[in-house]
């Protein structure tokens, strides 16, 4: 995880060889099996019901935002309509569903959850060593001054030319990619966590505000999906740096460490 | 730097591992859902306990406004006295077409095992005891919710009524399809937990599961058994078998 396009301006802050800290190795493998782990049962768990609502409410008898036909789990035309609450709402409805749908989520849900305790007991190990060895503060978050817009430009410009300076295997990272790895471990991440929890029934009866902030269950969900597609499309990119960028070198500096 | 610090996650490491240690023997004692060896059903035992021990017992789901309500499909058994659905029961199918011919006038609900007073209601003896209205989000594990409102008598007003035993731990819901779940007693004596007759202001109609079911609201949907016939007390888990969740496959606690 060291494609370098531009050499950092923090460079005195690192004096260590090239390559990675072991317990980032560590944790970074630990992450990716859970990363893997969960973004496949989700997949699997998504179609189950693969349409996305916002708010509170979101089921086969009301309109969705977003259906993504990835199962024929949704077929309106075959509910059968039982019950009309006219005396409550002058809209809702009951119907029985009388097909089977695809539906994978005995397995799916308990091992995502497995998935989301090492993702969060090595997330908590991660950002602990993180801070204290202050691999955060030197390494990953970018310095305000460096967030010039002409600096970010002229980053941008060399990635998108594929000129990646001397890249090196390990910090100093380089500015856009300091702004990638913040954005995962810092916004998509813990993002994907408390979307997650506000999906339980247990954790919003104890926090009700979860629901406030994310403007409910469905929007929870909703949010939690495409922070999954930016964290896609970031392993996307970041497999693409490391093959430009010698996979080999790249990925022996991940696993022995130099 | 880099040596003081690779100490740490070596001491870490090993705490969790006797954390999950400990979380695996306590796997096999009585008073929790077994994990047969399956790292699946281990992690949620981690969750079930980690959810016991983190979050303040009691706290109540959030209730919502009449105009919330919304609509709300019925999946799973639809009639139990429909030979040709999967949850179908040759046992307890037929008497449930009984009781859908005389509108459940016979219909009685038992409550028995770890209780001082053992005991049969009928419809007319439920609806005597204290009802609670709640208006809550029915959250399946298929990733849709619906909101509705529900009336019954909370568990608690009728396990109290019946003396719950000091050990009593869990109680099973036995319905009239294919299927037995239970709650732990914490859930059990959740004041939002009731056995609903009452859906939107009208009786509970079959295909939600008439004519009781339980509102489990601090867990998943299929917590919620419909078609109830009788409630037992225990003071060990039960997996039931086939009838159960475990064996089949799926979590036995689902407030995640």
């Amino acid at each position: 995880m060291s494609e370098t396009a531009v050499p950092s301006s923090s460079s005195e802050t690192s004096t260590q060889s090239e390559g990675h800290r072991r317990w980032v190795r560590i944790s970074h493998w630990i992450i990716v099996v859970s990363f893997f782990t969960l973004g496949i049962t989700g997949v699997f768990i998504f179609a189950a019901h693969p349409r996305l609502y916002w708010g509170e409410v979101g089921n086969n008898l009301t309109p969705a935002l977003l259906e993504i036909p990835i199962t024929n789990n949704y077929r309106p035309d075959e509910l059968v309509r039982t019950v009309s609450f006219t005396d409550v709402s002058d809209t809702a409805v009951s119907a029985n569903r009388t097909y089977r749908i695809f539906n994978e989520n005995s397995w799916a849900r308990s091992l995502h959850f497995l998935g989301a305790w090492f993702l969060v007991i090595s997330g908590l190990f991660y950002a602990l060593a993180g801070v204290f060895s202050g691999h955060i503060k030197n390494d990953l978050l970018p310095r305000a001054r460096e967030l010039a817009p002409r600096a970010l430009w002229r980053d941008m410009k060399n990635h998108l030319a594929l000129q990646f300076g001397s890249a090196r295997s390990g910090p100093p990272y380089g500015l856009l990619q300091r702004c990638a790895y913040a954005s995962v471990a810092f916004i998509a991440l813990p993002l994907m966590l408390v979307t997650g929890l506000t999906m339980s029934p247990a954790v919003t009866a104890a926090y009700p505000i979860l629901l406030d902030v994310f403007g409910g269950y469905q929007s929870a969900r909703t949010i939690h999906f495409f922070a999954f597609a930016a964290l896609v499309l970031f392993l996307v990119v970041h497999v693409a740096m490391v093959a430009l960028t010698g996979f080999r070198r790249q990925m022996r500096a991940m696993i022995l460490g130099n | 730097m880099k040596s003081s610090f690779s100490t740490m996650p070596r001491r870490t490491f090993i705490k969790g591992l006797a954390f999950s240690a400990g979380i695996t023997l306590a796997g096999c004692s009585n008073t929790d859902p077994p994990t047969y060896g399956n790292i699946l059903r281990m992690g949620d035992l981690v969750t079930y306990k980690a959810h016991r021990l983190l979050l303040p017992k009691h706290s109540l789901a959030r209730e919502y406004d009449y105009s919330d309500i919304s609509s709300i499909p019925a999946i799973g058994t639809t009639n139990p006295a429909d030979s040709s659905q999967p949850g179908f029961d040759p046992e307890h199918g037929p008497a449930y077409e009984r009781l859908l011919r005389d509108e459940f006038a016979n219909w009685r609900l038992s409550v028995e095992g770890s209780v001082v007073r053992p005991g049969v209601f009928s419809m007319a003896e439920l609806r005597r005891l204290p009802s609670r209205t709640q208006i809550t989000r029915h959250t399946c594990e298929e990733g849709w919710s619906a909101i509705a409102q529900w009336t019954g008598v909370p568990l608690s007003i009728v396990l109290e009524a019946c003396g719950i035993q000091p050990n009593a731990r869990f109680v099973q819901f036995h319905t009239y399809d294919a299927y037995v779940d239970s709650i732990d007693m914490l859930d059990a004596l959740h004041p939002q937990t009731i056995l609903a007759y009452g859906m939107n202001g009208r009786d509970l109609p079959i295909g939600h599961g008439a004519p009781l079911r339980a509102r489990v609201e601090t867990q998943l949907g299929y917590k919620s058994m419909k078609f109830l016939r009788r409630i037992v007390v225990a003071d060990e888990f039960d997996d039931h078998g086939e009838r159960g969740l475990l064996q089949a496959g799926w979590s036995w606690y689902a407030g995640i």
